[in-house]
């Protein structure tokens, strides 16, 4: 793979220091004709290079939206993103030109979909499409993109790169193709990897082998990786920070070890509580109840109030800001944040 | 133990291959199912793991007779069910129901939630009598923690734990002694699962049921299962109940299969240690002579290739290791502190 680099890497740019993306008051909204759905009600988020953000959340919470704002792959209309920023490396991504943003997408910021199958052609061979990379981003003539194919198939480790590589994407198993998905977000080396819900759709021991590789890759090539998801088990193997997301706005902020450990935000402790645990078992498991809400009557104030056992009636009528997450003596826990009233006794609950 | 409600006897469902268009000829068989034993006490849930692939939902088609077994029995209450039609079988299926993973799918569209749940009293005329039905659906939606209101409504109307619940609604309304869950939660969002898991606990108590509990979770099984079987292309590899089978495992694929699960607590998460499985599950058109886990198991030796392990409580063991495991070299895992 270092000869990969070698070869087709440009020079890099000025060093820069800041975060890899910095996303800032982002607003996405669907106009449909039942009205408008507000899917993301300024989000704030930043990875660094070597860094994982795990986004999580339920269905309708946002977090694949706020991924393919980022990566530019929304349909404008019904989208709109009437406000906010998506900074990388410190420039507007929202107001660069087409061509500038194609540049950026695939080469700097590449994304892994869930469902490997339906994100590849079935008609081309896996080689050929993984070649494409090469020659549309760098002009590679097709034996050489085809070697470079060959090459990355190695690197995740499918077994007889070589035979296989004129394989259609059926011929291989539901892991290989989430493998040869992550070859391809791999191929022009990125920065940042958004990788949305990419082992949902695989078995638990497929699951283990394929963020085991994620991982490595991520420190091998030093990437970014925001890592969107609902399993609060794979959140715990791989995140360094961690932001909860409910009806489109990030709820809680913090670092992997604080959330697990003390949660500041009702929904949060909810999923955390409604996991089995052995000491629970043959008892009633905590349920957080109701249902999430519909985008399109969000509740006023906070989105969370109908389902939270700890609200009050501030919590109808303002919307929560993210506050900063303190120690009893004042002092802020780095990273922390909590869009709740309550966070202090949400945080010394229990 | 309870007496067995539900006792399988070397159940083996076999899809054939066929080549040919007008003279068929077999060429092989997909071995879905292939030599499964085990039984359900009353009022006991038997919890069923495995990845996909490995037969787990042919079984359940397999006990509910929509798929006709190539050999074995299943013996209901001590009478075999897996040759029955017509009338007899109708009679049987009453006390079988099931609840499927797809809350979306399983339901009509274009029925009533109403009709939906009244359509079993149709075919068993004999649970709820005609003018009874509306009042029945009625008590039916109240016991699953739905408005009673809300007969007339369609399944669009509403979200997918409410679908589940109707689903489990249609399955009690014959009043089964069993219900299969197919992946019952592994379609709805995690702050939901907690309540339909909650609901299937609660009406086990109150309705007496035997459940047969399938899904690929492995900390909701163990949360709601008394015994749990795990499978592994078309056997069962091991069975025991939840403490056996979590802390006490013998067999490597269950050892693996469990390390694999992430922990939703990342202390200590770099000390975990965990079995990657090498390769993928092979097919079960071809599967592997003697033990089918031998290509992917890092114990496999000569012998695993020629002699079949039996499931059997291996007699070298003591206390909560010696249960059912199908492995010529069982033995526990020593753990690392997690």
């Amino acid at each position: 793979m270092s000869t990969v680099a070698d070869q087709t890497r440009p020079a890099r740019e000025e060093p820069w220091t800041g975060p890899l993306l910095d996303v800032r008051n982002l607003h996405v909204e669907f106009r449909t004709r039942d009205g408008v759905v507000r899917a993301v009600n300024g989000v704030n988020y930043s990875v660094a290079a070597g860094e994982t953000l795990a986004v999580l959340g339920e269905s309708g919470s946002g977090k694949s939206v706020t991924a393919q704002a980022i990566m530019g792959i929304l349909d404008m209309p019904p989208a709109a993103i009437p406000e906010g920023e998506i900074l990388y490396r410190g420039r507007d991504m929202l107001k660069m030109s087409k061509e500038e943003r194609r540049k950026i997408r695939g080469q700097k910021i590449a994304m892994i979909f869930q469902d490997a199958l339906s994100s590849l052609n079935p008609v081309l061979p896996v080689g050929f499409q993984l070649g494409e990379m090469y020659r549309a981003h760098r002009g590679s003539n097709r034996k050489e993109a085809k070697a470079k194919a060959i090459e990355l198939m190695d690197r995740v480790r499918i077994p007889a790169a070589r035979e296989r590589v004129g394989d259609y994407p059926h011929q291989f198993s539901g892991g290989m193709r989430q493998r040869i998905m992550i070859a391809m977000a791999l191929a022009l080396e990125p920065d940042l990897i958004i990788a949305d819900e990419p082992t949902t759709a695989l078995d638990v021991t497929v699951q283990a082998q394929v963020m085991d590789l994620l991982a490595e890759l991520q420190a091998e090539y030093h990437m970014g990786l925001i890592l969107i998801t609902h399993d609060l088990g794979v959140v715990a193997d791989v995140a360094d920070k961690i932001a909860v997301m409910y009806a489109g706005r990030i709820v809680e902020t913090a670092p992997v070890h604080d959330l697990y450990a003390r949660p500041a935000h009702p929904y949060t402790r909810g999923l955390l509580d409604s996991i089995p645990r052995l000491d629970q078992k043959g008892q009633e498991l905590y349920a957080i109840k109701g249902l999430p809400p519909n985008l399109l009557r969000i509740p006023p104030g906070c989105a969370f109030n109908p389902r939270c056992p700890r609200a009050q009636e501030i919590c109808r009528h303002e919307v929560p800001p993210l506050a900063q997450v303190t120690e009893d003596d004042g002092t802020p826990v780095a990273g922390r944040g909590s869009a709740c009233f309550f966070w202090k006794e949400t945080l010394h609950d229990g | 133990m309870a007496e067995p409600i539900l006792e399988v006897r070397d159940l083996v469902k076999h899809y054939p291959l066929t080549q040919g268009v007008l003279f068929k000829k077999q060429v092989g068989a997909v071995k879905a199912v292939d030599g499964v034993s085990f039984t359900l006490a009353k009022g006991e849930t038997l919890g069923i793991v495995g990845e996909s692939g490995c037969g787990k939902s042919t079984l359940a088609k397999v006990l509910m007779n929509l798929e006709r077994a190539t050999a074995g029995q299943v013996l209901y209450k001590g009478e075999d069910i897996s040759r029955l039609s017509g009338a007899a079988l109708k009679a049987v299926r009453r006390n079988i129901q099931m609840v499927f993973q797809d809350p979306y799918t399983s339901l009509n569209p274009r029925m009533t939630v109403g009709d939906i749940i009244g359509e079993p009293f149709e075919i068993h005329p004999e649970v709820a009598p005609k003018g009874d039905r509306r009042k029945a659906v009625q008590d039916l939606l109240d016991v699953v923690g739905l408005n009673p209101e809300y007969i007339n409504r369609y399944p669009h109307q509403f979200s997918g734990g409410q679908r589940q619940r109707i689903g489990i609604a249609r399955g009690l309304a014959l009043k089964p002694e069993i219900i299969i869950c197919d992946e019952p939660v592994s379609a709805l969002d995690v702050s939901v699962q907690a309540q339909v898991i909650n609901l299937l606990e609660q009406l086990q108590g109150e309705f007496e049921l035997s459940y047969m509990f399938i899904a690929h979770d492995l900390s909701i099984v163990r949360h709601i299962s008394d015994r749990v079987g795990v499978m592994y292309l078309g056997r069962m590899v091991e069975i025991g109940t939840d403490a056996e089978i979590y802390e006490h495992a013998t067999h490597p694929y269950t050892q693996a299969l469990l390390s694999a699960v992430p922990v939703p607590d990342p202390t200590g998460r770099e000390g975990r240690e965990r079995i990657i499985l090498s390769g993928d599950i092979p097919s079960p058109a071809n599967p592997p002579s003697g033990c089918r886990f031998r290509t992917r198991c890092w114990k496999a030796e000569e012998r695993c290739a020629t002699e079949v392990p039996l499931l059997a409580a291996p007699t070298l063991l003591t206390g909560d290791a010696r249960h059912d495991s199908a492995c010529h070299f069982a033995a526990e895992r020593e753990v690392a502190a997690a």
